[in-house]
């Protein structure tokens, strides 16, 4: 409402499932993209109610309303669909969506596991699809800028999958002692989404450090395929997952058994993301964020990355820091979606993260 | 004279009057940095050991 109108915007895109975070951090940085439109954003369970009502960050910034209706009766005038809605669920709208010929970005898991054996292992269902597998790009553009430049289809990443993948793969090429990478996830509470559970009252949740997910993750096949991409290496991910005292963020503390210093590490990262604009190095010993930290990170879609040496059991004690909303979610998506429409890369992604929070 | 951080790669000023086993602090990134040898327009250096934040523990 208050920049470019709609008619001077280039795509128009619809959001399924939009009522939802990841819905509103798509509605939250796409009303600051100069060439994309949200003009559909569908839910059951708000139809007709105003999008800022549920999303109230938006107030005064949209009067889009949810709609109720099928996303398939409003194809004629989108260009893309981003699909925010849970695994699972998406392997419903996605062979009718591609047969429309619209673009479609997926924030579900549902397209980013290439194997489509691991879907029985880690989401319990029979992927119906395998051969659309193929069509999705996996949406993380520091690994897949150049088949994302002629996608159609985008699978974007998971919000702990993405931190672990950052801050691993630069390492994942070093002579390892051991091919199993422990990952330690902590976690906000806006990963686990909006909907209430009784383990989301503020009295069960508020000071809580909760092991919520210690072994079996979902996105640790992700992570392991996403490494052998990077370095053709085989790993294996021992990762556990816990809920913490803080809404939105994710620090993922990795340790990679192999022997190396600081210096060749930092060459390792600087070489690794040379260029990458939404990729920081957190190195200044004189800071007061000696490492990332998800409080420095936050609103913004940044990736920042750190490490140290334990030199007693030759270790890389790596970390990564991100907004799961953003770089982990939305933010990802966007940046992808850019890269597959020829838009400027960083467009709508360009906001600083928020300091002090 | 001037060198680099092995770190971060950013450019460390060597004043013209040092002597090896002086040390340099990188301005980006901290770090610290002990001269090893100096002469004429070549300066090596090598990272010096650290005191970390231990938090009281
Ligand atoms: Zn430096």
């Amino acid at each position: 409402m208050w920049e470019r109108t709609g008619e001077n915007k280039l795509i128009k895109a619809g959001i399924v499932g939009a009522s939802g975070y990841v819905g509103g951090e798509l509605l939250r940085l796409l009303a600051n993209h100069g060439d994309v439109e949200v003009t559909v954003a569908t839910s059951n369970k708000h139809k007709d109610e105003k999008v800022a009502r549920i999303h109230p960050d938006l107030y005064g910034l949209t009067d889009l309303k949810f709609t109720g209706r099928s996303i398939f009766d409003l194809l004629d005038d989108l260009d893309v669909v981003f699909l925010a809605v849970p695994h699972g669920t998406s392997i419903n709208y996605v062979p009718q969506l591609m047969e429309s010929g619209v673009r479609i970005v997926d924030m579900s898991a549902d397209f980013r596991l290439r194997d489509p054996d691991k879907y029985p292992v880690w989401y319990g269902f029979e992927h119906p699809y395998p051969d659309l597998i193929k069509k999705f790009v996996y949406g993380m553009p520091e690994l897949h800028r150049e088949e994302l430049k002629n996608a159609r289809y985008i699978a974007v990443p998971g919000c702990i999958a993405s931190s672990s993948i950052y801050s691993i793969a630069p390492f994942a090429s070093l002579d390892l002692d051991n091919n199993v990478i422990t990952v330690d996830a902590k976690v906000g509470s806006s990963g686990s989404g909006a909907e209430l559970d009784e383990s989301k009252v503020f009295s069960e949740r508020y000071n809580s450090v909760r092991a919520y997910k210690p072994a079996g993750h979902r996105h640790t096949p992700e992570i392991e395929q996403e490494i052998k991409y990077a370095t053709g290496r085989d790993v294996k991910i021992a990762l556990s997952a816990h809920s913490v005292n803080m809404v939105r963020g994710i620090l993922t503390t990795s340790s990679i058994f192999a022997k190396t210093d600081e210096i060749h590490g930092w060459g390792l990262l600087r070489e690794f993301y040379s260029g990458e604009k939404f990729v920081r190095l957190i190195m200044d010993k004189k800071s007061n964020f000696k490492y990332p930290d998800p409080k420095i990170v936050v609103g913004s879609n940044f990736v920042d990355l750190g490490f140290a040496i334990d030199r007693y059991i030759n270790r890389i004690v790596s970390f990564g820091a991100i907004d799961n909303m953003i770089k982990g979610a939305s933010g990802n998506a966007i940046q992808s979606m850019n890269i597959m429409y020829g838009f400027n890369e960083s467009e709508g992604l360009t906001a600083p993260s928020l300091f002090p929070v | 004279m001037e060198t680099k951080c092995k770190i971060c790669g950013e450019k460390i000023q060597v004043p013209d009057d040092s002597m090896a086993g002086e040390l340099l602090e990188c301005p980006s990134c901290g770090m610290n940095y002990e001269i090893t040898s100096i002469s004429g327009n070549s300066v090596e250096i090598k990272p010096a050991e650290n005191v970390g934040e231990d938090w009281g523990e």
